[in-house]
C-alpha cells in the first residue's frame, strides 16, 4: 500500500460526499464540478483563438496582395 | 430524408488547406491524457471500499439478519416474492401497457429462497444432532405447518425492526446480545425454526454461509447472484449506500463512493427516477428504461429530426467556432 | 496449376479479395486515409476534442490491459495495482468527458451535413455502448460500489427482460463483457466513426449568404500545401 499511500493522497476523497439540493435535485460535489467543468472547457474551445490560425489568415491576406 | 429535413445543399470543399499531422496530433494527445490521468491519480486515487460479506454482515447486525433469514425461509423476502429471473411470483415484475419483458423472458436464474439460504446451507453443518432433528422435523411437517412455525418465528423480529426503526422500545420476545452477536427469540408455536435459525447464524457468523451459498456442482466459481440478493433482503447494503449517497433516491446512480466524481453521464437516467409519474411507479424502471430507449434513438437520429437538426443554423454558435474562416473570407459576412 | 506471372484479368475479376482491396483504396485511398493537410477552417480548439476522445480510449485500454494482465483481484492489494487503477479510472473520466464536448461541438456545427448523417450515428452509438462499458467495469470492482450497483441496477435489468442473459450480479459474465465484449464494440465502432470522418472530410462551415461560394472556391486557385484530401466525393 506504500505506492498507494505516498502517490494517492495529496487529497483524500475517502469521506461521504457533500451534496448540492436545490428541489428535487440532489447532486454530489463531485459531479456538479465535472458537469460545470464540461461547459467551461466547451466555452473556452469556441471562445479562445486557436494558435496559428490568426496568423494564417494574415499570411493568406499578405500572399494575396503581393 | 428531404422530407424530413431542410435541403442540405453543403458542398464538398474546394477551397485552402494548411499543413496538418495527424499522427502527430494523436501523440501528442495521448501524452497529454496520460498525464491528466496521472496526474488525477497522484491528486485523488481512486476509491475502494471494502466489499460486505455475509459474515460481517450476521455480527454488525445479528438482527437483521435473523429478520431476513426469517423471510427467506417462510419465502416473504424481496428475493422470494421478485418474479422473473428468479421465480415465478410477481413481486417485482414489471410492465409497461402490453410489455410485459420481464414475464416473456421467463425465469433463468431460479432461487427457492427457503432451500437455497437456509436448508441447504443447514445441511452442510457437520455434528449437530439438535440441528439435525429440527431439520428432519422441518422437512417432513406439510407445507401449512412449514409456514405456520415460520411466520410465528418471524414476527417477533418483525415487530423488533419496527420498534428499532421508529425509535421506540424493543419488545421483549426478542432479545440481541451485541457483544456475542447472538439473537435471542421467544417465540411460542415456531416448531424447530429457533433452532434452524439459531444454526443459521452462526454457520453465517463464520464465514460458511458465504462459501455456501457459491457452492454448487463446479469448484470455480464466478456467479454471486445468491449471496448478493440475500444480502440486498437485509439492511446493510442500503445502510452504507445511504451514507455514501448512493440511494436513488439521493440521485445515488450518478454518484461514487466517496467523494470522488461517478457518472455525470446518467443524469438523465437519473432525473427521470425523480419525477412523477416514474418516482412512485412499481414499474418506474421499465418506464424510465423505455423513455431513454426512445430518447436514445433520438439522439443517435439527430441528423433527421426536423428543428432539432436546424437548431445550429438558428442559435449561430457556428460564427464563434468558424469565425476565422469568415473573416477570412472576400466579402464581409452579412449575418443570416 | 499454378503459373508464372499474375493470374489472368477475368480470374482478378472474380476475386473476392480484389474486389475488397480495391473498393477499400477507391474509398480511401491513403492519403485521404492519412491527411497530411485539413481544410482551413479547422482552426477552433473545438475539433481537438474528438481526438481527445481517442487517447481517452487508448490509455483506457493501456491501463485496463495492465490491470487484466495480473487479474482483477492484484488492485486491492497492491499500490501499483491501486495506481493502474486510479489512471483507468480517471482516463475513463476523461473519456466521457472529451465525449461530451466533441458532442456539443459536433452539434453546434451540424456535423452531420453534406452526406455525414453516418459520421454523427457511429458517434452516437458509440457514446451509448460506452455506458454499459462502463457500467460492467464498475460491477466488476470487487468492491462495496460493486456490490451496490450491481444489486441495483439489476432490476432496471430484469425489468425489461435484459436480465436473463445480462446478469449484474453474475462477476464472471460483467468481468467478460468488461473486458472483451463492450471493448471490442467500442473500438470497432470508434474505427468506423473515424473511417467515416476521414472518407467523408471535416464537415465544412455553414455558407453564410448566396453570394459567398464563388467567393470561397475562388481561394482554390491560390497558393498552399497540397490539397491531398480535395476533389472529396462525399
Amino acid at each position: 500500500m506504500s505506492f498507494a499511500g505516498v502517490m494517492g493522497a495529496a487529497f483524500n476523497l475517502n469521506h461521504p460526499a457533500h451534496t448540492v439540493d436545490w428541489h428535487f435535485i440532489h447532486l454530489s460535489v463531485a459531479n456538479v464540478v465535472v458537469i460545470g467543468l464540461m461547459f467551461l472547457v466547451f466555452l473556452l474551445a469556441i471562445l479562445l483563438p486557436f494558435p496559428g490560425a490568426a496568423g494564417r489568415r494574415a499570411a493568406r491576406r499578405n500572399g494575396g496582395a503581393s | 430524408m428531404s422530407f424530413l429535413g431542410p435541403k442540405d445543399d453543403t458542398q464538398p470543399w474546394k477551397g485552402r488547406y494548411a499543413p496538418y499531422d495527424l499522427i502527430k496530433e494523436l501523440s501528442i494527445a495521448v501524452g497529454v491524457i496520460t498525464l491528466l490521468a496521472v496526474l488525477l491519480t497522484v491528486l485523488l486515487s481512486s476509491p475502494d471500499e471494502t466489499p460486505s460479506t455475509l459474515g460481517q454482515w450476521s455480527h454488525q447486525l445479528p438482527a437483521d439478519f435473523a429478520t431476513t433469514a426469517a423471510k427467506e425461509l417462510d419465502e416473504t423476502s424481496p428475493t422470494a416474492e421478485y418474479g422473473p429471473p428468479y421465480n415465478h411470483n410477481s413481486g417485482s415484475v414489471q410492465h409497461f401497457l402490453f410489455l410485459h419483458p420481464q414475464r416473456w423472458l421467463g425465469v433463468s436464474h431460479p432461487i427457492n429462497t427457503a432451500d437455497d439460504y437456509v436448508i441447504k446451507p443447514l445441511e452442510t453443518v457437520p455434528n449437530d444432532e439438535a440441528l439435525r432433528g429440527a431439520l428432519a422435523e422441518y422437512k417432513a411437517a406439510p407445507e401449512k405447518q412449514k409456514k405456520g412455525w415460520s411466520e410465528a418465528y418471524a414476527k417477533p423480529l418483525e415487530e423488533y425492526a419496527t420498534a428499532v426503526e421508529e425509535k421506540k422500545p424493543p419488545p421483549s420476545t426478542v432479545s440481541v446480545n451485541s457483544s456475542t452477536g447472538t439473537v435471542t427469540v421467544r417465540a411460542s408455536g415456531a416448531g424447530p425454526v429457533p433452532t434452524m435459525m439459531r444454526s443459521l447464524l452462526a454457520l453465517a457468523q463464520s464465514g460458511g454461509l458465504d462459501g455456501s451459498l457459491l457452492t454448487s456442482k463446479n469448484f470455480f466459481q464466478t456467479d454471486y447472484t445468491k449471496p448478493l440478493l440475500l444480502m440486498s433482503d437485509g439492511g446493510l447494503l442500503a445502510e452504507r449506500a445511504e451514507e455514501q449517497h448512493l440511494l436513488g433516491k439521493q440521485w445515488g446512480l450518478m454518484n461514487e463512493t466517496g467523494s470522488f466524481p461517478g457518472q455525470p453521464w446518467l443524469w438523465l437516467y437519473s432525473l427521470w427516477y425523480q419525477v412523477e409519474p416514474m418516482k412512485t411507479s412499481p414499474n418506474a424502471d421499465i418506464q424510465v428504461l423505455l423513455i431513454m430507449g426512445v430518447l436514445s434513438l433520438a439522439f443517435i437520429c439527430i441528423p433527421f429530426i426536423p428543428i432539432v437538426n436546424r437548431l445550429p443554423r438558428w442559435i449561430p454558435i457556428y460564427k464563434l467556432i468558424w469565425r476565422e474562416h469568415y473573416r477570412s473570407l472576400p466579402q464581409p459576412p452579412v449575418p443570416s | 496449376m499454378s503459373s508464372v506471372g499474375p493470374p489472368p484479368a477475368t480470374a482478378r475479376s472474380k476475386s473476392w479479395t480484389v474486389k475488397v482491396r480495391e473498393g477499400g483504396v477507391a474509398a480511401l485511398p491513403p492519403e485521404k486515409l492519412l491527411p497530411d493537410g485539413q481544410p482551413t477552417y479547422v482552426a477552433s480548439w473545438i475539433y481537438v476534442f474528438g481526438v481527445a476522445s481517442i487517447a481517452s480510449l487508448i490509455v483506457i485500454i493501456g491501463s485496463g490491459s495492465i490491470l487484466a494482465l495480473k487479474g482483477p483481484a492484484w488492485w486491492h492489494d497492491t499500490g501499483v495495482g491501486h495506481f493502474f487503477n486510479s489512471i483507468h479510472l480517471w482516463s475513463v473520466e476523461l473519456f466521457f468527458f472529451a465525449m461530451v464536448v466533441h458532442l456539443w461541438g459536433k452539434y453546434w456545427m451540424a456535423a452531420w451535413r453534406g452526406g455525414r448523417g453516418r459520421v454523427w450515428v457511429t458517434g452516437a452509438v458509440t457514446f451509448l455502448v460506452a455506458i454499459p462499458a462502463a457500467l460492467t467495469g464498475y460491477v466488476s470492482q470487487q468492491n462495496f460500489d460493486a456490490q451496490w450497483i450491481a444489486t441495483q441496477a439489476k432490476d432496471a435489468m430484469n425489468s425489461v427482460g435484459a436480465g436473463a442473459f445480462f446478469n449484474l450480479t453474475n462477476f464472471g459474465q460483467m468481468y467478460s463483457y468488461h473486458v472483451l465484449l463492450l471493448p471490442v464494440a467500442v473500438v470497432l465502432l470508434v474505427g468506423a466513426h473515424v473511417l467515416l470522418v476521414r472518407r467523408h472530410g471535416v464537415v465544412p462551415p455553414f455558407e453564410l449568404e448566396k453570394k459567398l461560394p464563388a467567393a470561397a472556391s475562388a481561394g482554390a486557385e491560390t497558393d498552399g500545401p497540397p490539397p491531398s484530401s480535395t476533389g472529396a466525393t462525399s
